[in-house]
């Protein structure tokens, strides 16, 4: 029976993971398939062909069903994954062509793959009529690796190489490496589920609590106090609430939450559900990037494992409580990580941020009560719950408490990921991962990502806490610390960033849509030394530009995608070396 | 309904509950630009032309969606909303042909906006370039010339043209097409950042899309991208001429509605259809019938 009305609009959350189905599937999106899902659906077509050609790992026009995505992306550019794309070029022809060796392939240029401690990497996508695709995530790689990566027909997939942790404390990370990530028993008896049995008996307000005592802010950048986003979703009375775990990992540089993901994904699960008690969610989202195909597959082999023992679904863990999680996968597109673009997400939409307010604890997915979180900040709720809020909050400084994960990458001679107590100085953290490469000279730190700022060799004294960088202008972001040193071409990076933003843009608001292009021109004229009029005016307009981001955009994308470039700028001789 | 006040550049205003803060500087006789904002539909506050300072903001705030609380204090002509407000002028200006857009183009006087400050506008790339265009890349630019949309004229029906080139993608023909007027869904937004384009689905022609040709998109349209044929070939033989035109009011025969109908006409031949936003009976929307079904006045024998 044909479905009407306000049930098959319903349908139009199920858009996303419809595209995906037909990506991975045929390696694009055919107007005969698109009509079909719309069909099926109750889409109208050219919404979802706008959904569709939002996003970057979606193809609307016919592509190869075998995809190498090479990261072009800042880290991998430190490591020389500029020249390997030109060599790719010349050997393998232009980006999304197919290949003239073999047409069922193709490669192109991908912003950060969220695998900078093994640069370069890249991603090989195969699509599979029969809808199990192939994703293999490939790092440190070289030319004829990626050839054969493209061109050889039988060949074991490799083996998912584990990442370096190390830190001076072990919190988050203490099971990484050391449990089997696919066996729930493994977990239990690493001490899994014990701070879940907690939150239940302690109740959403003591949940909330706990959390409040232990001071937890946001690790996905913005700091917000998280018992206060809770409590505020835990107090609405509209029904019902949501929770959604922001996995959508995408700033360049990062890949912390990847690791919890890949090597502890039942730490997600009982996170997340531990803060949906709090908040009164009986439904979650787990937004997982689509460039991940490893966190994905093994986090939905855990939700499925954690279901099958009781700890999702209707009576959890023996309690009368219910909640369940559902898997999403983003298609490529950085905006999404931004809260309500996520939402959209979700919903079947574009990923266009809305503009707040009204905030997303009072509406948010669904125009519902929703919570969501970073996959750091969840996962630190399992310590703050197990061993309560006063022993999380006597780790780091007082106003930041706890330990927090660093991503080290670019020159440094052990990248990895770092726990360290906030607070620690930045000088320490880079000793510890063994200094700059080599021997070089520090040059520049880029802090918190491309939307974060760059630091000189006199400012790595910094306590890395939320007020220590507040105070010299920087901010820990996602708590990337990217290390480039004397033989470092800043102003390609620069070039690499503002490209960034001009890619990643979702085009809804005019100051980041046309601001981030003039941005990239902008400093395309400065590096060539070709400025319209004199270098200060250039200067000045870029200041301007940066102005009408920071003040204007719609969300925190369009007001940050001038930061690193104006600090780089403001403390470097960037562009007028020899 | 209770009022609220407000304090706008340090006067006192008060506007019903429920009612923004661009009704509140419209109701000062504060003059305040708005690009994407219209009546009669949905506030997407996308362009930010209508900013304004808000005490206790990080940011500027979009006057058109952000309602009005009591005790707000709001600057209208700050140096940072006067910033703001000239560089989305100047941005629009430099990569869309404004030429037609009269309101915008009093704006940029007012703000002194230069548009030509980010170069010469780059040579328009090759035809469908624009539709074509992969989410997520694109060619790195010299800097030397200004990125722009420039497109060819989309003309693939005998009612209306659709020239992108003057296209500042305010959303408006999107939201009358959606849900805010006809619920056809045609056309919406495709691709993503400079890349973003009003597009039917894959790109098709409107012939073989969802079209119905109410013309309400042509409407709302404030730069004159959306136009109907009969305006676009006068203009381009240089024979369209507002002061020869002369607009009548009548009430559409077609049906019982009783649609309000502008009707210019120029050398005894009616050369556009439109409906005051002001009408109770229409807000400003039309159907196929009302908007283009008059070839047959003055074939009359």
């Amino acid at each position: 029976m044909a479905v009407g009305g306000d049930q098959a609009r319903a349908q139009r959350h199920r858009l996303l993971p419809a595209l995906h189905g037909l990506s991975d599937r045929i390696g694009w999106i055919s107007p005969g398939a698109l009509n079909y899902v719309c069909e099926r659906l109750r889409v109208p077509p050219a919404d979802a062909y706008g959904v569709a050609s939002f996003y970057a790992l979606f193809s609307t026009t016919p592509r190869a069903p075998q995809i190498l995505h090479v990261c072009d992306d800042i880290a991998c550019r430190l490591a020389g994954a500029e020249e390997l794309c030109a060599q790719l070029e010349q050997k393998l022809g232009p980006p999304h062509e197919p290949l003239p060796q073999q047409q069922s392939a193709c490669w192109t240029r991908s912003p950060c793959l969220g695998m900078c401690d093994r640069a370069p990497a890249a991603l090989f996508i195969a699509a599979d009529p029969g809808g199990s695709p192939r994703g293999e995530p490939l790092g440190e790689v070289d030319r004829p690796r990626l050839e054969q990566a493209l061109l050889s027909e039988d060949r074991p997939p490799a083996q998912p190489a584990r990442a370096t942790v190390a830190g001076t404390q072990r919190t988050l990370l203490r099971r990484i490496g050391k449990i089997d990530p696919e066996s729930i028993g493994d977990y239990r008896k690493a001490g899994g589920f014990t701070a879940l049995r907690r939150a239940i008996e302690i109740g959403p307000a003591g949940i909330i609590h706990e959390v409040d005592v232990a001071k937890l802010t946001g690790r996905g950048g913005a700091a917000f106090p998280t018992a206060r986003k809770w409590e505020a979703v835990a107090r609405e009375p509209a029904r019902p609430h949501y929770l959604i775990c922001n996995a959508d990992e995408s700033e360049p540089g990062t890949f912390k939450d990847r690791v919890i993901m890949e090597e502890d994904p039942f730490a997600v699960i009982e996170a997340m559900t531990i803060a949906a008690i709090a908040g009164g969610c009986e439904r979650g989202y787990l937004y997982v990037r689509g460039e991940y195909p490893l966190a994905s597959s093994r986090l939905q082999k855990a939700i499925d494992e954690a279901r099958a023992a009781g700890m999702l679904g209707d009576g959890i863990c023996g309690s009368p409580l219910r909640f369940d999680i559902e898997m999403r996968r983003g298609a490529g597109a950085y905006i999404c990580g931004e809260e309500t673009a996520l939402f959209n997400s979700i919903e079947g939409l574009r990923g266009e941020p809305r503009n707040k307010p009204p905030f997303p604890v009072r509406k948010g997915l669904f125009g519902k009560p929703t919570i969501v979180n970073n996959v750091e900040t969840l996962a630190n709720v399992i310590e703050i719950v197990a061993k309560g809020g006063e022993a999380f909050a006597s780790v780091g400084t007082p106003g930041s408490t706890g330990t927090k994960l660093f991503c080290l990458c670019g020159h440094i001679a052990r990248p990895g990921l770092y726990e360290v107590p906030l607070g620690t100085m930045l000088a320490e953290l880079l000793a510890l991962a063994g200094g700059v490469r080599g021997g070089k000279r520090l040059q520049a730190v880029l802090l918190g990502g491309a939307a974060g700022s760059f630091l000189t060799p006199a400012e790595i004294g910094v306590p890395l806490s939320f007020e220590g960088a507040r105070a010299i202008g920087a901010t820990l972001g996602s708590g990337v610390v990217m290390v480039l040193d004397e033989t470092a071409d800043l102003g390609g990076i620069l070039v690499r960033i503002a490209a960034f933003f001009r890619d990643e843009s979702c085009g809804q608001c005019v100051p980041c849509r046309v601001g981030t292009v003039r941005q990239e021109e902008l400093l395309h004229r400065l590096r060539r030394g070709r400025p319209l009029g004199s270098a200060t005016q250039e200067r000045d307009l870029l200041a301007q530009i940066g102005q009408v981001m920071r003040d204007a955009s719609i969300c925190g994308l369009g007001q940050t995608a001038s930061s690193a470039i104006e600090s780089a700028l403001s403390k470097f001789e960037v562009f007028n070396r020899a | 309904m209770p009022d609220v006040t407000i304090e706008i550049d340090g006067k006192a205003v008060s506007v019903p509950e429920g009612a923004t803060i661009l009704a509140a500087c419209r109701a000062a006789g504060i003059d305040t630009p708005t690009l994407c904002y219209l009546e009669n539909l949905t506030p997407v506050n996308v362009c930010r032309v209508c900013v304004v300072e808000l005490e206790g903001s990080r940011t500027l705030v979009p006057s058109c969606s952000r309602q009005a609380e009591s005790g707000m204090k709001v600057k209208t002509d700050s140096a940072r909303v006067r910033t703001s407000r000239t560089m989305v002028l100047e941005f629009l200006a430099s990569s869309v042909d404004v030429s037609l857009a009269d309101d915008l183009q009093r704006q940029m006087r007012r703000y002194g906006a230069q548009p030509g400050r980010y170069g010469p506008p780059a040579p328009p790339p090759k035809a469908d370039q624009r539709d074509a265009s992969v989410a997520g890349h694109h060619d790195p630019p010299s800097g030397d010339a200004a990125h722009t949309v420039a497109q060819p004229v989309k003309r693939d029906n005998e009612l209306y043209v659709r020239d992108y080139t003057k296209c500042i993608l305010c959303y408006k023909c999107v939201e009358a097409c959606g849900s805010d007027a006809q619920n056809t869904f045609a056309i919406a937004v495709a691709g993503r950042g400079f890349d973003a384009r009003i597009s039917t689905e894959h790109a098709v022609p409107l012939p073989d899309s969802a079209c119905v040709y109410c013309g309400n998109c042509i409407g709302v349209c404030p730069t004159g991208a959306l136009m109907f044929v009969t305006e676009h070939d006068r203009r381009a033989q240089g024979t369209w001429d507002p002061s020869r035109q002369n607009k009548g009011e009548t009430i559409c025969p077609y049906c019982g509605v009783g649609c309000n109908l502008e009707v210019s006409t120029q050398d005894g031949e009616i050369v556009k259809v439109m409906s005051p936003l002001e009408s109770g009976v229409t807000n400003g929307h039309l159907c196929i019938k009302g908007r283009f079904g008059w070839q047959f006045v003055g074939k009359r024998r």
